[in-house]
Formats: structure tokens, sequence, C-alpha cells
């Protein structure tokens, strides 16, 4: 019975900045898709009414003092999963624009033995998601890195979409877990440690504002931060358990 | 080297000196940030006072005027603090990180057990795993 139970513990962490337009109904088609889970939005300092609307939609909130980054918001996550003791961690943006209906999906997945990290990917046929010229650029080279690096074929190194058991929460939780963007490198940084990694197709739509993490000269900067991160791990030798 | 150069150069290592131990004294700087720059005004006074070990020094490094060894040995000094400052910040961040996922953590537990009525997943007053 009781370990039936703790099988079923299930956290879904969203990282959001500023989203007070989408989250309630992101929380709410959530906890219609998987009713069982729990839900976390993570507000990363968020000067509007994130929080406010989050709980509103039913989920639990933790809010940062300050804003702190995309990678710190979700290791806050993985914190909490770990304190509370959840088995899984599903990984979601809080924009609408990663649809819940793959939650199950990912979930499924992740249950599996022999996985511990499943990765939503845009680019495995499910719908027609079409990137900007620059961000297919990045999503080419990373693709290509990360599929090299992991020994597997990775598509989509940049997806937020994504499903962790416990032993793959712990590994993000440690120090090395990159505060700004996580992308491809902490799938080599995975793959490095001993974690498997699968990827399943899923759906994406395109965000609706028009408003990415990803603009100006930050994308040029952020292929540069990711090579030299990806670069530094491979110098590094990193263990799953310290 | 002329007489008053070196007691300019002693009179601004002295001052540097002072100011730093003045810092320290009203709190303003840290003890551990204190040493390298009475370290500074030391060296200073000692290359001052030993002309020769200046143009020792200068031989050594292949240098033709001893004013180039200070000016290489002042930019390396700078260089190096301003890495040390570097260091210093990351970790910083680091903690503040640290410190600022915490208290998101432990506002929501604080939350919980103050807000019974809330919609929370987590019963009010279950104990986490570990602290």
């Amino acid at each position: 019975m009781e370990s039936q139970e703790r099988k079923n513990k299930t956290l879904i962490v969203i990282p959001a900045f500023n989203e007070e337009e989408k989250i309630h109904d992101v929380v709410q088609e959530i906890r219609r898709e998987v009713p069982e889970a729990v839900v976390l939005v993570v507000n990363d300092g968020s000067r509007d009414r994130t929080e406010e609307q989050a709980r509103a939609g039913g989920a639990r909130v933790l809010t940062h003092p300050f804003n702190m980054g995309y990678g710190v918001t979700l290791q806050t996550g993985y914190k909490y999963a770990l304190k509370y003791g959840f088995d899984f961690v599903l990984q979601m943006d809080g924009d609408g624009q990663h649809d819940p209906g793959y939650l199950p999906v990912l979930l499924r997945e992740v249950r599996e033995e022999g996985v511990d990290v499943v990765i939503g990917s845009r680019f495995l046929g499910e719908g027609n998601y079409r990137a900007a010229r620059l961000r297919q650029v990045g999503i080419c080279l990373f693709r290509f890195l990360a599929s090299r690096l992991c020994g597997q074929k990775i598509t989509d190194p940049t997806s937020g979409y994504q499903a962790l058991n416990r032993r793959a929460v712990e590994f993000c939780a440690r120090d090395s877990f990159p505060g700004d963007y996580p992308d491809a490198d902490v799938l080599v940084m995975m793959h490095r440690a001993g974690l498997r990694l699968r990827e399943v197709p899923v759906q994406m739509h395109p965000n609706a504002r028009g408003r990415s993490m990803h603009s100006g000269l930050k994308p040029l900067y952020y292929i540069y931060k990711m090579c030299l991160s990806i670069a530094l791990n491979l110098i590094r030798r990193e263990r799953p358990s310290r | 080297m002329f007489l008053h150069q070196k007691i300019f150069a002693v009179v601004a290592s002295f001052l540097i000196m002072a100011v730093v131990v003045e810092l320290v004294r009203r709190r303003k700087l840290r003890e551990e940030y204190s040493w390298l720059w009475l370290l500074t005004g030391a060296v200073i006074i000692v290359l001052v006072m030993w002309y020769d070990l200046l143009v020792a020094i200068t031989r050594l490094i292949g240098a033709i005027a001893p004013t180039t060894t200070l000016f290489i040995f002042g930019l390396l000094f700078l260089m190096l603090i301003s890495l040390h400052y570097s260091i210093q910040i990351s970790k910083l961040s680091y903690q503040v990180k640290e410190m600022g996922q915490q208290l998101a953590l432990l506002r929501g537990r604080v939350e919980d057990q103050t807000d019974p009525e809330g919609e929370c997943s987590i019963p009010p007053g279950k104990t986490p795993e570990k602290d």
C-alpha cells in the first residue's frame, strides 16, 4: 500500500516569470490531464499577479524573493520534489507553449524501467513547429552536439518539456546544475553521469505573445555559453553521486 | 632614484596602509580582505628602500627600465585582484541562489501551516524527508 502510494507521487514543476495571463488556465488544464499529480508553480520573482493566478488555478506556489533565472527556478522545483519525496517530476513551461495533453505520455515513459529522463521533442513528427531562423541554427547546432556527445539521436535538446525520475532529479538538484538556461549541456552532463535519456514526440504551440526568453543579442550569447558549458563538462569528471 | 621620489613613494604606501587599517578599524573592510592591501603597501616600501632588488627583478624578467617592472607588476596585481573579486562574486551568487531557494521552500512550508484553508496538496504538518 505504502509503496503503491509512493509510486504515484508525481510533481509537475512549472517555472513562471510574469505569466499572469496564461498561468491560471495552464494549471487548470494540467490538473484536468493528470489529476493525481501535484502542480507546483515556481514563481521566479514575478512583478505581476502570477502567484495569485497560479494559486487560483489550484497550484502550489513557491515564490523566489527576486528573479534568479530559468535554471534556478527549475532547480527549486527539483529541491521541493526531493524534500517531499516525489518520485517523478514533470516540467513544462507556464506560457501555454507546451500542450498538457502530453503529460500522461511523458509520465508513462518515465515510469518505465531503463529510462531516467524523457524529453518531449517537437521535431519527431507531432505538430508542425516552426522556429525563427536564428533559433533554427542554434537548435541544429545543439541537436548535432547533443546527439554526438550523448551517443544517441537527440532531436530537441532545447526542449523544456521533460519528465525525470528521482535519480535524475537528484542529479539536477546538485550544485553543478546551471542557473541560466539548462539545455543541451544538461543533457550531455546527464548522459555522462550515466542517466538514460529518451525522446518522445510532443506538439508545441507557438508562443502566443511572441516573447521568448531568447531575444535580441541573447541567442548569440546563448550559443557561446552553451558551447563553453558543454566543453567544460567534457573536461570535468562527474559522477551521479559524490 | 631621487630622494623626493622615494619620499613620495613611501608616503603614498603609508597612506594606503593607514587607510586600510582605518577601514578595518571602522569595520568597513573585513580583515580577510585587508592583508592584500597591506601587503601591497609593504612591497612598495621594500622596493623603494631596496632599489637594487627592483633592478635585479628587472634584469630577471628581461625588462630594461625598472619602471617597466613596476608597471608590469602593478598591472598583474590589479588583474589578480579582479580575478579574486570574480571568484568572490561567483561564490556570493551561489550563496544568494541557495538562500533564495531555501527561502522559497521555507515560505511555502510556512504558508501551508498558517493557511489551512488554502488548497494545498501536501497536508500541513507533514514532515519532509529531510531539511
